[in-house]
């Protein structure tokens, strides 16, 4: 299994919360389309005989490159390397680019899951987090969106200031009524250097509430989860047999090739990251050179992202596979480390599988960073 | 001989000590231009950082007066409590003193104190009225303070400044004056007084002598009176700025002497240094071994970095003889050190020095006195408490006695009020008050040194808006009412975070610690209760909160080694905490006690 993720750089305009990469200018874009297919094609020999099985476009805002723009790039995929039958092809939109006719036109394509990026129905919501589209278009793009797409994720943020749980169960309840497989959802976070970092630091804004983020988190997993969702990651509901297989590629150490700025990517030994700047990696490109730089992942790095992953699936962490994979000097010290855990009821043991608890899920970074090992070094 | 002379600086902390020795030293040209450093003697970088000294330091200058050259031995000794048996030691090397007197504080705690300890070795004393350059200094007043207290001539005291240097000239003259050479008999078998002794990597144990009778020469056979071991004088020089060696040290005149000694406690400070063929038949009388006064564990934060503690002790020891240590182990700690500090600069600086020179990073747990016990069994048997586990149970417990201390403050009038409840709520019994002048008081207490270990410094400081000096010396042990205050983290003891105080104390101290535990120890994935309990009766409680989230909630491809980095930080983070049973706790959580009025 092998999985391509395509950045697609550019915004309407910047979310106040967001630290992914992006540009809000398009000067560069058709630049920028040349440079991704010529990566894709500088690239073809990383997966050898293993087919693609998955294709995502993510951003930025990918919706905002046309039908026609976004074949050329699927092409591409076509042209170098070898693809299943089937593939499962993501992009992910924006409610605001999502119109009656464009939505029939995005059917028409390959393109066949569409992750859609509601985040609230309400507008006080949107605005303070300065995203580009309105309570409407929020709702009226997923109700055409249902006619012609069966798989369908959207996002969704709790834990935003000033909204109240009986709004945050609102929220979920339009979506429920929608009728989605999928719902990816996440608690708003302050990252360093965002706009949303700097009003609060300003005081315009309020902090958020760790507490209200995580009542809220647990109104979304009892809800979703009566509904027959199931929480197979910590911020990803799907129904049965519509859990995003691109993602969950991520979270079970399989490889994907990451193309276009901020990329990343992995082959199962080895991370690499695009440069996170659009000129570089135009400029990089126009020299056929790769802009990327790579890591190879000790042992020991490899076991510390395993536990990561783990931890927030529902597959969680297997005994087995730890000591199959790093040797029994792992297992044994993740078994005694675990312990402390185990005892307060964060982590269970089952089926030779360890898991966070309901209770433990919403810590499960710290528990994470508590069963690493350190590099020597 | 008669041209020798040998004095001391004594005076309270930061009268100017350190710094009227550099104008003595440029004075009389005994440093060069490029030597020339502010507070030139103190040569640890713990005292030029703190801008204090710990450590005596001797030094020789040389200085021609009408005609006739001189040869001074001068030394500064330290001024802060802690430290006054450095003090003590140089006294008994000189004939005179330099009694420092900072013209805007005046008389001080310590000044009293050092003067006292140079007038029972008879030492002539030199009134140096010092900082008169300050704008705030008040040398009438001053003077007439000293008049006072020394029952001298207010022409005796002698105005300087150690930063404009005035006045110098006047001091070098009173003391060739004023100081009385030395006597002693060049022809009597070798007598000589080792007063220091310093630890040099290179050159084994370097030992500080002042000969009384005979000489010391290079290649000697000599003998230690008190240890009874013979050596080769290897190398005997004097004391300048760098060691001169010399073929001859002759009576009356300070020196070194290099042996080959590797291990410091070859040589106590206050032994007789003699000839090895013909001895002398006095030894002089040599000092008391200096007691600690405060004990704390101190531990590793890595447990196995016991065996590289136990070196960096050992070696820290050669260069600080008054630190004494002994393997102790801690159920939450392992294994480390129980060891015995003069008081807390002492401590502070020991624990400084290990983690500078030594690169170790160590805990220190609670302090405490040491105590005596006495069981039911042997009433009259001493059961030696240096440690809050040593205790015996309280159901064998017979009685427990503390050792005091005589407590002198010296204060303005206005502050005697406040002053005199905190002694009392640290409870001191005043024995004494009086009126050095209408403005300053000295008072006087009977008090547990406990409390002074405990935030004693910074609260007098405090209530006294600074204007106020101590100074202590024992006076014995006295009954108490003792308890051991035990910390629950999560239900469980953690025998480190004990403390021993007394029992009127108990509940307050206890909600105070466990007030400063919960504001010290990170949150962490589960609520964790923090308990004081005196034996099985729990006498505070707090909760620390379990975190409620600490994941960012996204996890992409991307976020994988990012996220993976900023979680193996987290952990790096904590490695310079100590986990105990499920509990993380940082360093300075084991000190909460000491700084629980912060
Ligand atoms: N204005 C003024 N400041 C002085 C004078 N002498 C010393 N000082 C300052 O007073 C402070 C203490 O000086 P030291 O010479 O270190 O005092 P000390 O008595 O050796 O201190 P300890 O050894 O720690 O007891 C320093 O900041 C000096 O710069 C003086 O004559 N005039
Ligand atoms: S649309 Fe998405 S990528 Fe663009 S700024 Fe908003 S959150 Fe960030
Ligand atoms: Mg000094």
């Amino acid at each position: 299994m092998a999985g391509i993720y395509i950045h697609i750089p550019f915004c309407k305009q910047a979310c106040y919360y967001c630290d992914f990469h992006f540009s809000t200018s398009l000067k560069k874009k058709d630049e920028l389309l040349r440079a991704l297919i010529k990566e894709l094609k500088l690239r073809k020999d990383e997966f050898k005989e293993t087919p693609v099985e998955t294709i995502y476009f993510g951003g930025g805002t990918p919706s905002i490159l046309s039908n026609e723009e976004l074949q050329l790039l699927i092409d591409s995929v076509y042209e170098n390397y070898k693809v299943i039958s089937s593939p499962e092809i993501t992009l992910e939109a924006n409610p605001d680019d999502l119109d009656k006719d464009r939505i029939v036109e995005l059917s028409k394509s390959p393109i066949n899951r569409l992750s859609i990026g509601i985040q609230s129905f309400f507008e006080k919501d949107l605005k303070l987090m300065n995203r580009a589209h309105n309570a409407d278009e929020a709702r009226s793009c997923i109700e055409e969106a249902k006619k012609y797409f069966s798989n369908i994720s959207i996002d969704l943020i709790y834990g935003i200031q000033g909204a109240t749980n009986e709004q945050w169960i609102k929220n979920i309840e339009i979506a429920l009524n929608f009728e989605i497989p999928h719902i990816s959802s996440y608690a708003l976070t302050v990252e360093p250097k965002t706009a949303l970092a700097s009003f609060i630091e300003k005081g315009i804004i309020e902090d958020v509430d760790d507490e209200q983020a995580h009542q809220q988190f647990l109104i979304l997993k009892d809800k979703l989860e009566e509904e027959g969702f199931v929480h197979y990651e910590l911020s990803n509901f799907g129904k049965e047999g519509f859990f995003s297989k691109n993602n969950s590629a991520y979270w079970q150490g399989k490889s994907y090739l990451g193309i276009g700025p901020s990329a990343h990517s992995f082959n199962g030994i080895q991370r690499g990251w695009n440069v996170r700047n659009n000129t570089k990696y135009i400029k990089a490109l126009e020299r056929n050179e790769l802009p990327i730089e790579i890591e190879t992942l000790t042992l020991t790095d490899r076991y510390n992202e395993y536990i990561m992953t783990g931890l927030r699936t529902i597959w969680g962490v297997s005994l087995k596979k730890v000591e199959e994979d790093f040797g029994k000097l792992f297992k044994d010290y993740l078994i005694e480390r675990a312990d402390i855990f185990i005892n307060q009821h964060l982590l269970y043991i089952d089926d030779e599988h360890i898991r966070v608890t309901r209770k433990g899920q919403f810590l499960s970074d710290g528990i994470s960073s508590e069963l690493f090992k350190l590099n020597l070094a | 001989m008669k041209n020798i002379r040998n004095f001391c600086i004594i005076a309270h902390i930061d009268h100017g000590k350190s710094t009227l020795a550099d104008r003595l030293l440029d004075f009389t040209g005994s440093v060069t231009d490029r030597e020339k450093q502010d507070q030139l003697l103190d040569n640890m970088d713990l005292e030029r950082e703190r801008g204090i000294t710990i450590k005596s330091h001797a030094i020789q200058m040389e200085y021609t007066h009408e005609g006739e050259e001189y040869v001074f031995n001068l030394i500064d000794t330290p001024g802060h409590v802690d430290f006054s048996y450095e003090v003590s030691r140089s006294i008994a090397a000189c004939e005179g003193a330099l009694l420092i007197v900072d013209a805007a504080q005046s008389i001080q705690a310590q000044t009293i104190s050092n003067l006292y300890l140079a007038l029972e070795n008879d030492l002539e004393i030199i009134p140096v009225l010092n900082k008169i350059d300050l704008p705030s200094a008040n040398p009438e007043e001053v003077t007439d303070d000293i008049v006072d207290l020394l029952g001298c001539d207010p022409s005796e005291v002698i105005p300087a400044s150690g930063k404009t240097g005035m006045g110098v000239e006047n001091i070098l003259k009173a003391i060739i004056d004023r100081i009385p050479a030395p006597e002693g008999n060049l022809n009597e078998p070798l007598q000589a007084l080792i007063f220091d002794s310093v630890y040099n990597p290179f050159r084994g144990v370097e030992t500080y002598f002042r000969v009384i009778n005979g000489s010391i020469t290079k290649g000697q056979h000599i003998k230690f009176i008190n240890t009874g071991k013979t050596y080769f004088a290897d190398e005997v020089g004097t004391l300048k700025l760098n060691q001169v060696p010399k073929k001859e040290i002759k009576a009356g005149d300070v020196g070194y002497l290099i042996t080959g000694i590797k291990d410091a406690r070859e040589v106590k400070v206050g032994d007789t240094i003699t000839d090895a063929k013909n001895p002398t038949t006095n030894a002089i009388e040599g000092f008391e071994d200096v007691k600690p006064m405060v004990f704390a564990g101190i531990y590793p934060v890595d447990t196995e970095d016991y065996e590289e503690l136990r070196n960096s002790m050992e070696k820290l020891q050669l260069n600080d003889a008054s630190l004494v240590f002994q393997p102790e182990s801690s159920a939450a700690l392992g294994f480390g050190f129980r060891c015995g500090f003069l008081g807390m600069l002492h401590l502070e600086i020991i624990q400084e020095r290990l983690e500078r020179e030594f690169n170790m990073t160590v805990i220190t747990t609670v302090p405490n006195v040491s105590y005596y016990a006495y069981t039911n069994k042997n009433p009259d048997e001493i059961v030696i408490v240096n440690n809050p586990s040593d205790l015996p149970e309280p159901s064998t417990l017979n009685r427990v006695e503390e050792p005091y201390i005589k407590a002198t403050i010296i204060t303005k009038s206005d502050f005697v009020g406040p002053v005199m409840s905190l002694c009392i709520e640290k409870r001191g019994q005043i024995t004494n008050q009086t009126y050095l002048t209408i403005e300053r008081v000295e008072l006087s207490f009977d008090m547990p040194l406990a409390e002074i270990v405990f935030d004693f410094y910074d609260r007098l400081k405090t209530v006294s808006k600074g204007y106020a000096s101590f100074d202590y010396s024992p006076i014995g042990m006295r009954a108490s009412k003792l308890v051991r205050v035990d910390i629950l983290l999560n239900a469980q003891t953690v025998d480190a975070l004990s403390a021993l105080v007394h029992a009127d104390n108990a509940y307050t101290i206890g909600k105070k610690m466990t007030e400063k535990l919960k504001e010290l120890i990170p949150r962490q994935q589960f609520d964790i209760p923090v308990q004081a309990a005196i034996g099985a009766k729990i006498i505070a409680r707090e909760t620390i909160k379990a975190l409620r989230k600490d994941v960012t909630a996204k996890c992409y491809g991307g976020d994988i080694s990012r996220k993976r980095k900023l979680l193996e930080k987290q952990k790096k983070g904590k490695k310079r905490m100590r986990q105990v049973g499920n509990v993380e706790i940082p360093q300075q959580a084991f000190m909460a006690v000491l700084k629980l009025n912060d």
